[in-house]
């Protein structure tokens, strides 16, 4: 019952400049690159353009190909179909699409925030492609996330495959005794299942805890490997937020 | 010079906050080196005074002595050090993101750092014959590499005495043999708390029976196993098949 290793591998395994770059250097970039995005001024658009093909540099180089992206970018469908309502829902002049009437503000507020989510989403998939999960908890610990955040994500790394075999293990149990879920009125049975669930994961962390106890845990996890950044890979890590950056203030500039 | 016991337990009595008592008086001299079983039906308060032997649980009457040192607060981080607890599911054991760290966890703990601490997690995993998995992470492993990996883990602290929480549960036959192989390997004193008879004979000379928050019985494993009478008064029974009078005694 515990197979299925390597689903939930994001990291995808290649030796390129982007792979190597030390884990908290890629997490500014990141983040920078995204601030830079979102302050993009409501007028312009061409910015957007300057992003995407910068991003695209960036994916090329460290080697993924374009379906992997775009096969992971389903995370992104809850939040379109946010952003598809806008259009239906905004108030203010109208436009006609295809028959349908449409708010143009809902129609470009719609425009934006899908380029703006697109472009997260893409920076955040050629993060995790680029750099193994523990790698980017070390980076948030460098960055001095605060401890107990960093404890928090370290276990859900750790424990989501066996949380995963638990529902799984639950799911075969239900069905094998002849439940499959076909109308609302299951709903209690799954809401119990849940809820063992929980209180399962729940016992689980006390085990864990005493376990940690008993190795001489204090309340921090202790920081297993150095791993320092020099200014050249800052430089390097820099070039995708500054080409934003960049963008960003001439379209303000130029606004 | 009298070497100090690995472990000694005196008097001990424990009940929980709700009121259940679960032992009534626990003495246990454990003498360094000495490989011993805790044998006992279910709820016999095995591990209740497993969770006692490193300051877990306090606060009852008794006192316990790891190499000397008594188990009060203050001395906690040693005996924690002194005490390598195997719990029973590896995946509670193993709660780093992979298995070089998790077996750095502990040492990390006492404060060692750089090349000494890579030596200790490579020491632990050879003695665990896990060497080449320092790099994976702990669910890529199988349920008895997890297991090796989980004692590893309590290796790099260089205890004084193991103590293994039903070391042979859910493991296939040959992962048992292996886990045996590796724990007769280690020159180390050992407790293990287990419900597997033929287990204990073949790794403990050794054996007491806990049953009703007392030790009730204490001696080798082969003439306890071999005494029906107090094996039927305490709900241990031998597996199917099994005669412990066809095993060899175990060496040691």
């Amino acid at each position: 019952m515990s197979g299925g290793h390597g689903h939930h591998e994001l990291y995808v395994e290649r030796a390129t400049v982007v792979h190597r770059l030390p884990p908290h250097c890629k997490l500014v970039a990141v983040l920078a690159f995204v601030v830079a995005v979102i302050s993009t001024p409501r007028s312009e658009v061409w910015p957007y353009l300057v992003y995407a093909a910068a991003l695209a540099a960036v994916a090329a180089v460290s080697r993924l190909p374009a379906t992997l992206i775009l096969r992971r970018m389903v995370v992104e469908v809850p939040f379109v179909v946010f952003a598809l309502l806008l259009p239906v829902v905004a108030r203010g002049p109208r436009v006609e699409v295809f028959g349908f009437s449409l708010s143009e503000s809902g129609l470009q507020a719609a425009g934006i925030l899908l380029a703006k989510g697109t472009l997260g989403v893409v920076a955040s998939i050629v993060l995790a492609a680029t750099t193994r999960p523990r790698d980017v908890l070390l980076g948030l610990q460098l960055l001095r996330m605060p401890q107990a955040l960093v404890q928090i994500m370290t276990f859900m790394f750790r424990y989501l495959e066996v949380v995963l075999a638990e529902t799984g293990r639950m799911r075969v149990a239900r069905e094998s005794r002849g439940f499959r879920a076909r109308h609302l009125g299951h709903l209690p049975v799954l809401a119990h299942s849940a809820g063992a669930l929980f209180i399962r994961c729940y016992e689980r962390g006390e085990r864990v805890h005493l376990a940690m106890l008993s190795r001489g845990y204090t309340g921090r996890l202790p920081v297993l490997r150095e791993v320092s950044a020099h200014s050249g890979q800052w430089a390097v890590a820099a070039i995708l937020p500054a080409v934003a950056v960049l963008a960003t203030a001439s379209a303000w500039v130029l606004a | 010079m009298t070497v100090a016991p690995s472990l000694l337990v005196e008097g001990l009595a424990f009940a929980y906050p709700d009121g259940h008592q679960a032992l009534f008086g626990v003495d246990l001299t454990v003498a360094q080196g000495d490989r011993v079983a805790v044998l006992g039906p279910n709820g016999a308060g095995k591990t209740t005074l497993v969770l006692h032997l490193n300051g877990i649980l306090t606060g009852g009457r008794g006192t316990v002595q790891v190499a000397g040192l008594p188990v009060v607060k203050a001395n906690l981080q040693e005996i924690r050090r002194r005490v390598g607890i195997v719990f029973q599911d590896p995946d509670d054991q193993l709660f780093m993101p992979s298995v070089r760290e998790d077996v750095a966890f502990g040492p990390a703990n006492l404060g060692i750092r750089g090349p000494e601490l890579d030596e200790r997690v490579a020491e632990a995993l050879a003695q665990v014959g896990m060497a080449e998995y320092a790099d994976r992470p702990p669910h890529h492993l199988s349920y008895g590499q997890r297991r090796r990996v989980a004692v590893a883990t309590v290796l790099a602290m260089r205890p004084e005495i193991l103590v293994l929480d039903e070391p042979s549960s859910n493991l296939d036959p040959a992962s048992r043999r292996e886990l045996a192989d590796i724990l007769l390997s280690l020159p180390i004193t050992v407790l293990m708390v287990t419900h597997d008879l033929p287990y204990a004979l073949q790794l403990c000379p050794r054996s007491v029976i806990l049953d009703g928050g007392v030790i009730v019985a204490d001696g080798s494993t082969y003439d306890l196993l071999c005494d029906e009478t107090t094996m039927a008064a305490h709900r241990l029974e031998l597996p199917f098949g099994f005669n412990p009078r066809s095993v060899a005694a175990p060496a040691g």
